[in-house]
């Protein structure tokens, strides 16, 4: 049996074309398709129902320590109301999930995870949580996120919650037009400005139907975050970040605190830093014809293996394929050619600089090529 | 009246002659969802009933067309190559992706008629 969010009944009454993904029953495009979907939110504003993530509060005192412990970035600097993107790291400096932990007040973060991954970071949380501190799972409540260039219009027009003081990467709590709380977060998926709102179930009815009504909101299903994610070079868990890649050769290393130290796996990510690492995560554009998706060998002038791809798919922004994987870090330079197998024929592509397309997030920290 | 003729893999098939031109049906578009690309076979191949000859690419998934006949590819239709909504029109319209030449017209026998897919698509949802 599959899980509904608090939405799903107007996804079906929308003729939504739904889908299984992370045992949660889920839009995976409207009526217009996918291209259509994706163009739309990067001139536009999209709303994605994401309640199937996860949504935690950890607070006590010292809870910014442990936070520091759990991941390698940074937290006890942290002002109210910024957001980190991060990491959980195990003990062998591989990726338990990735997530974004916002700072709601001296004791108390916000950290949304993903949807595959809550039962095991649940776990793994708690079982490190010091006595002092306590977890909250707030399994009903709702997450709606608004993406795209009018994401901000619409969210003042319909819940007149003013963010025009709210910088990327930032949170703040609001009260809807009826009274309850709002945590809206400028964060998101896309590249695009944007947010998500995190809601009470009846709320994210009542604010789904209204941003339904807005000319510039269309719903945008989980087939168009996943193109609009690629377009961006952002990692997905399982596929571009597992419990194996550390985040070094993820590129991810801007995620880490300036002297992090006492984190899970920190012997390994050290390493990795200070030795590089034998494998880095690029974007691969095709230079030839053809699609080339998930577990594509790389190949390089000779046809010796060189990387796999992780994601990969068409770029409805460019018109182009795309891709992004692991190659041999000798080969990872911008401009290196190099072939993609696709059904046993090798097609040519390019080593290309992340993201694909300019992201619009005002102060969104670039994943180092 | 046009002869067509479909496959369980939904496959879409209009007789000519001794050539097939094949495609997909409008069953399949639907699945597929948003086309981006389609990768034709080589003239002059020779492929077997079952074979996979052609690729239809959508944003979603990679769908495989198989030959419904033994035969050789006569000719593929490049102008899809840039204009892919032409799969959306009647095969004999330009919908149709490869023409692949008979060798063995018996093998049309094991193939549905209209009226036989309409009730096959029904087994399906």
């Amino acid at each position: 049996m599959l899980k509904h969010t608090a939405l799903h009944d107007l996804h079906i009454k929308s003729g939504a074309k739904m889908g299984e993904f992370a045992g949660y029953d889920m839009p995976l495009y409207y009526g217009e398709g996918v291209i259509k979907e994706h163009l739309w939110v990067r001139e536009s504003c999209g709303m994605f129902d994401v309640s199937h993530m996860g949504q935690l509060i950890i607070e006590g005192e010292g809870v910014a320590e442990f936070l520091e412990r759990l991941t390698p970035s940074a937290f006890q600097e942290k002002r109210q109301g910024k957001a980190q993107y991060t990491v959980l790291t195990n003990e062998q400096g591989g990726i338990i999930d990735d997530l974004i932990i916002t700072r709601l007040s001296e004791h108390q973060f916000f950290a949304v995870i993903n949807a595959g991954c809550k039962e095991k970071d649940i776990a793994w949380v708690k079982e490190h949580l010091p006595s002092k501190l306590t977890l909250n799972y707030m399994e009903e409540r709702a997450l709606i996120a608004l993406q795209g260039p009018k994401a901000a219009k619409v969210l003042e027009e319909t819940l007149q919650c003013d963010v025009s003081d709210l910088p990327y990467m930032n949170a703040r709590e609001s009260k809807s037009p009826c009274g309850k709380d709002i945590l809206i977060s400028r964060v998101g998926y896309t590249g695009e400005d944007g947010f998500e709102l995190s809601v009470p179930p009846d709320v994210a009815q009542r604010a789904w139907q209204g941003f339904s009504k807005h000319p510039a909101v269309k719903p945008i299903g989980l087939a168009a975050r996943d193109s609009l994610r690629l377009e961006m070079g952002y990692a997905l868990y399982g596929h571009e970040i597992t419990a194996q890649t550390s985040p070094v050769e993820a590129g991810l290393s801007w995620v880490m605190g300036k002297n992090a130290s006492g984190y899970f796996g920190e012997e390994r990510i050290r390493e990795d830093l200070e030795q590089g690492t034998v494998r880095k995560l690029v974007g691969i554009k095709l230079t030839d014809k053809g699609i080339a998706r998930e577990d594509a060998e790389i190949h390089d002038h000779d046809g010796n293996i060189i990387g796999a791809l992780t994601s990969g798919g068409h770029s409805p922004t460019l018109k182009e394929s795309i891709g992004i994987g692991y190659i041999d870090s000798n080969l990872a330079n911008i401009g290196q050619k190099i072939f993609i197998n696709v059904r046993g024929r090798n097609i040519a592509a390019v080593v290309t600089k992340l993201p694909f397309v300019p992201a619009k997030t005002k102060s969104m920290k670039k994943a180092a090529a | 009246m046009a002869e067509l003729k479909f496959t369980t893999d939904h496959e879409a098939i209009y007789i000519d002659g001794d050539t097939a031109w094949v495609g997909i049906t409008e069953y399949a578009r639907e699945a597929l969802g948003d086309l981006v690309f389609v990768e034709l076979p080589e003239i002059g191949r020779q492929v077997s009933k079952g074979d996979e000859f052609a690729v239809v690419e959508s944003v979603k998934t990679a769908a495989e067309v198989y030959s419904p006949v033994d035969g050789e590819v006569v000719e593929a239709n490049d102008n899809m190559e840039g204009d892919l909504e032409l799969i959306a029109k009647p095969l004999a319209d330009g919908g149709w992706i490869a023409k692949i030449k008979i060798s063995d017209p018996a093998q049309l026998g094991d193939l549905m008629d209209e009226a036989a897919y309409k009730d096959y698509l029904k087994t399906l949802d």
